[in-house]
């Protein structure tokens, strides 16, 4: 901050809250048309728990309504999409509930919260029932790549199409309301260390890069989630350190760890280290 | 005086090392929070008897002298009497020596008997309650049982239906501690103001 007169010209929280939801509909209707009803009913549990958790909290602790900023209505729909479709439907309900009431409204609601939310209520379910999240991604390989972006990947319902994940992310791109800073960062790093190292036992240099790339929720992780303006740094230097760092836990987690993905824990991560890495990022030019 | 008002586990966050390492079983917390009463009193008892022949310097050496004296007692007896609960209690019953809120009551300086008995005693089943309130909420929802003593035909351990299926396990590892103890906390102090 410089000095007065502020003028405030951005997008208002609502409007950037709205136009993510709007870009990720596309990939949410795929994965609904390829995988059925449950992927439906997942994701209308997350979004439903999540509107009525933050409706209720902000009633009863800020006597405010808060769900007019959209955000409540991203984070579930964040979370129904990290989730594989075939979870009981209290997976998505109990990750919605913790990611909005304790996550998020306990240190405040919008803005306050350190934590992305809908990342903190998937690590929440992840490690509480465990059994639903072992298969899920790379359950097999498709014979060609171009298949693959085509027709969709295996696993979470976010998974099933990066082309449209990417083709929503363009726009969000243009309107700077996603910065490319994280993204590119947190790709480049990942990509860089599962070329160099997971394909270990038999040598390095001979990671299966697609593979990685277009399951695990890494796309939606890179682009979606990690870019969250609340828990990513302010700097842009700030944002490349804190992508990084996002893509190189993201594989260690994935390559080494008894989870079958590792964006959710690694950002999650990272997050506790963004005051931090504003701090001693602050006199580089953002 | 006697002063069950003032947790000292919720409010002043005093000795949550063994409370957040312990609290994954209601009968694990339960024997942790008597053990740890029992050398608070034992501790108090010993350091007021010897207050009137004791340079002030002396005071924090001897308290821990007798504390790890009560603690190797309280883990003889564990390891005699309940062996499967003193493994696992681990390295936690030796650490109850250190413990901040045995350290904490000496640093209060002198005090007759009278009045530091009665002190000891409500931080000690003051932390108690504390810890077995922990361990309730993290077990019944973390592990879906309450594990008990068993007695006669009661196998020490109850099953709650649903719960025990598919509990929500994080409660039982680290960040459920934290999590647990946090709220318990906020709620303690909220209904203190």
């Amino acid at each position: 901050v410089i000095s007065a007169p502020h003028l405030h010209a951005g997008p208002t929280s609502r409007r950037m809250m709205l136009s993510v939801v709007v870009c990720l509909l596309p990939a949410g209707l795929w994965a609904v048309v390829r995988y059925g009803p449950p992927a439906l009913y997942v994701l209308l549990a997350s979004i439903a728990a999540s509107l009525l958790t933050e409706l209720a909290i902000a009633a009863l602790a800020f006597r405010r309504f808060t769900l007019g900023d959209g955000s409540a209505a991203l984070t579930g729909l964040l979370i129904g999409f990290t989730l594989p479709p075939a979870v009981p439907l209290y997976v998505p309900i109990a990750a919605a509930v913790f990611a909005i009431a304790v996550v998020k409204m306990t240190f405040g609601g919008l803005g306050r919260n350190w934590m992305n939310p809908a990342l903190g209520g998937r690590v929440f379910v992840m490690f509480s029932w465990p059994v639903f999240f072992h298969a899920s991604p790379a359950a097999g390989r498709a014979d060609s790549l171009l298949r693959w972006i085509w027709n969709g990947t295996p696993g979470a319902i976010g998974d099933v199409s990066a082309t449209l994940l990417v083709l929503g992310s363009v726009y969000l791109f243009v309107r700077r309301i996603i910065r490319w800073e994280t993204p590119a960062a947190f790709i480049g790093s990942f990509s860089l260390a599962v070329w160099a190292f997971a394909g270990l036992p038999h040598g390095f240099f001979r990671g299966d890069l697609p593979l990685y790339l277009l399951t695990g929720g890494l796309l939606l992780g890179a682009l979606y989630q990690a870019t969250d303006p609340v828990t990513s740094p302010l700097t842009r230097v700030g944002r490349l350190v804190f992508g990084a760092g996002c893509g190189l836990l993201a594989f260690l987690v994935r390559r080494f760890g008894p989870y079958a993905e590792g964006v959710a824990p690694a950002v999650v991560f990272m997050n506790m280290l963004v005051p931090l890495i504003n701090r001693l990022t602050r006199r580089a030019a953002c | 005086m006697l002063n069950l008002r003032d947790n000292p586990l919720l409010l002043y966050a005093l000795g949550i090392c063994p409370a957040l390492a312990v609290s994954t079983r209601v009968d694990n917390a339960l024997v942790m929070g008597l053990l740890v009463l029992v050398v608070l009193m034992g501790t108090t008892l010993v350091m007021a008897a010897l207050e009137p022949v004791l340079p002030e310097a002396l005071r924090l050496p001897l308290a821990l002298v007798a504390a790890a004296g009560l603690v190797t007692a309280g883990d003889l007896f564990l390891r005699t009497y309940l062996p499967g609960l003193r493994e696992g209690l681990g390295i936690y019953v030796q650490l109850v020596a250190v413990n901040c809120l045995l350290v904490g009551r000496t640093e209060t300086g002198r005090r007759r008997l009278s009045e530091a008995a009665p002190e000891a005693f409500g931080q000690g089943a003051g932390f108690c309650l504390g810890l077995l309130l922990v361990a309730l909420v993290r077990e019944v929802l973390g592990a879906g049982t309450i594990s008990l003593f068993p007695v006669g035909s009661f196998s020490g351990t109850l099953r709650i239906g649903g719960l025990a299926e598919q509990p929500v396990r994080i409660l039982l590892l680290a960040p459920g501690a934290f999590l647990v103890l946090g709220y318990l906390a906020a709620l303690y102090n909220r209904s203190r103001s």
